[in-house]
């Protein structure tokens, strides 16, 4: 208990640091109990206590190899996808904790038809109405498989509801004047490719893979109580996650060289293949992944494609927090099926309707 | 990470981006249209924040009292203390010092010469400002100068401002990354300079260029993209503007 509230704010200065923690007096009972959490509380603020004290000790040294270019790009970049991605979080976390505490399971039973088969693509189809990108779609998809929705609905909703819900559609639109066509396609893949990965975890799916989300139980709180609890719950959680995502965009973003890209258009397969990974590596939100796309121009619209289709399913930053709600084992059998069918999807569409 | 730790990150997050959206701040990272919701979000982190602190208050007093009359405390207690997130929410410590302690500034020259100009041919031009010499933006000059080949600006003095980047050849060139939805989509559109360039050019810096038209071109060597030039007659360094992004292709 010695971590107390003293111990981020220490962060920005190290004052707090020297105050003792002024944890509310514990009660002889539960303090007996906790002694051994208590030990590794005070050992941790120990360390932090330290670590902060580096931080201040080295600020010079820390600045200077801060101010280099490469830093100041990496920083920019990591920093923007966080606010970029932070306020989407926040709104798929709300409506996550409104459906895990004010909508009853019985709900989805009677909205959903009964036969899996039928329930993925209306749930793929249900994914048009949630106004976001992908950083909303996790907390929710979490949401549903806990309220007792088939976990291949959910699943599809994962997959189709960043990708073909009416603002990014529309800032395809935006993106592609000349193309409208690429509106289309964007839909008819995506919500493709979520059903398939629906039907395919039906049939091959294990539930042991999919690790049930843990959390506290709400039972027995107050409406109000599990409602917060859940919300700082998953923001603490999948924020966390969406971190590492938005550090390995930005190292790509700051390191990597662009020039390989000129060199991969060349050929029509690899330029599909090259854009399906860029779109991966680059973790852009949905909203904003059209205009990238449509500046690619040396490339293919079925390439293109394959950048709109892949990157709302899977990147980096999804990945990380996929791992972080489903588990580890789910993510990496999930991710790499997803990325092959999303690429297949996106020439299957790309030949016919491009 | 406990419940206190968890308020005090929520807070703490909440309130920078409070701060980032109040200020302007924010427009380093993002499009000024992400600010309602960026001001929202951060109201909803210091709430949830809040909550946490206030429920586990409530639900510790409730057990006290428990205790006090000789009930068992059972899992109620039990529930708010025991539960806690994984280590991993500890990194959400690392954008908030990178928010609050150094705020990096918007992107410049680096990324600037690692991408290709993203200039794009328009579907039809805005109508002129006016005034004299001409206020046009970097996006606004280069797609006049290369795809209308500088119909309307051809002889008139223009005032445009930019950022300088630096070539590794040295070759100075104003540019304004174009940014769609955050810094991470953020692309530039490039501008070489050529005739009174000033002696001394830092990367980085702002400056209003007055000039004219010259049909001469360049290939960025990123892109292959074109980059049109611009005759520089007089070049003065300016603050950063409010939004140093071009955001007229987000509308």
């Amino acid at each position: 208990m010695a971590i107390t509230k003293a111990a981020p704010p220490t962060a920005d200065s190290p004052e707090p640091v020297a105050t003792p923690p002024q944890g509310e007096p514990v009660d002889a009972k539960s303090a007996d109990a906790k002694s051994v959490d208590a030990r590794s509380a005070d050992s941790k603020s120990l360390a932090l206590i330290v670590l902060l004290l580096l931080l201040v000790v080295l600020q010079g040294p820390i600045r200077s190899a801060l101010s280099v270019p490469v830093m100041q790009s990496w920083m920019t970049v990591f920093v923007a996808v966080l606010v970029q991605a932070l306020p989407f979080l926040v709104l798929g976390v709300l409506l996550s904790a409104a459906i895990a505490v004010f909508v009853p399971a019985s709900f989805f039973a009677r909205a959903l038809p009964k036969r899996p088969a039928l329930a993925i693509p209306v749930a793929g189809m249900a994914g048009a109405v949630l106004p976001g990108c992908e950083c909303a779609s996790v907390p929710v998809a979490g949401a549903l498989v806990r309220r007792g929705v088939t976990p291949a609905a959910a699943l599809a909703f994962l997959l189709s509801a960043p990708a073909i819900n009416p603002i990014v559609l529309t800032a395809t639109a935006v993106a592609f004047p000349r193309n409208p066509e690429m509106v289309l396609a964007r839909f008819v893949a995506s919500l493709l490719v979520a059903c398939v990965m629906g039907w395919l975890w039906q049939r091959l799916g294990r539930t042991d893979w999919l690790r049930p989300p843990e959390r506290p139980h709400y039972e027995g709180q107050s409406k109000g109580a599990a409602f917060w609890g859940s919300v700082s719950h998953d923001v603490m959680h999948a924020g966390g996650f969406l971190v590492i995502g938005a550090m390995a965009a930005a190292t790509l973003k700051a390191v990597a060289p662009a020039g390989w890209l000129r060199t991969a258009a060349d050929n029509p397969l690899v330029a599909i293949l090259a854009l399906a990974v860029l779109a991966v590596l680059l973790s852009i939100c949905s909203e904003a992944d059209a205009f990238v796309a449509a500046s690619l121009t040396q490339f293919s619209l079925t390439a293109k494609l394959a950048f709109l289709v892949v990157g709302p399913m899977i990147d980096l930053k999804l990945f990380a927090m996929q791992a972080g709600t489903f588990g580890r084992g789910f993510a990496l059998r999930f991710a790499p099926a997803t990325f092959v069918l999303a690429i297949a999807g996106a020439v299957l569409t790309g030949a016919v309707l491009l | 990470m406990n419940r206190q730790a968890q308020a005090a990150v929520l807070f703490l997050l909440g309130a920078a981006l409070l701060h980032a959206g109040f200020t302007n701040l924010y427009l380093r990272y993002v499009k000024a249209g992400l600010q309602p919701l960026l001001l929202l979000s951060g109201a909803v982190l210091i709430a949830a924040s809040l909550a946490t602190v206030w429920y586990e208050w409530r639900g510790r007093r409730k057990a006290d009292d428990a205790v006090e009359h000789g009930h068992d405390a059972g899992d109620d207690h039990g529930d708010g203390h025991v539960h806690r997130e994984p280590r991993v929410s500890w990194l959400l410590v690392l954008p908030l010092l990178a928010l609050i302690l150094v705020a990096p500034p918007a992107l410049g020259s680096y990324s600037a010469m690692r991408t290709g100009t993203a200039l794009q041919q328009p579907y039809g031009y805005n109508k002129l400002p006016t005034g004299d010499p001409l206020p046009l933006t970097v996006v606004d000059y280069a797609t006049r100068a290369v795809y209308d080949h500088g119909r309307l600006i051809k002889g008139r003095p223009l005032d445009v401002t930019g950022f300088v980047a630096l070539d590794g050849a040295g070759h100075p060139y104003l540019v304004r990354m174009a940014l769609n939805c955050c810094a991470a989509d953020a692309q530039p559109v490039k501008i070489a300079l050529t005739g009174k360039i000033p002696p001394v050019l830092q990367p980085d810096k702002w400056l209003e260029v007055t000039g004219t038209y010259t049909a001469r071109r360049t290939k960025d060597p990123v892109n292959n993209g074109p980059i049109p030039y611009l005759r520089v007659t007089e070049a003065k360094p300016v603050p950063v503007p409010k939004d140093p992004y071009d955001e007229s292709w987000n509308n």
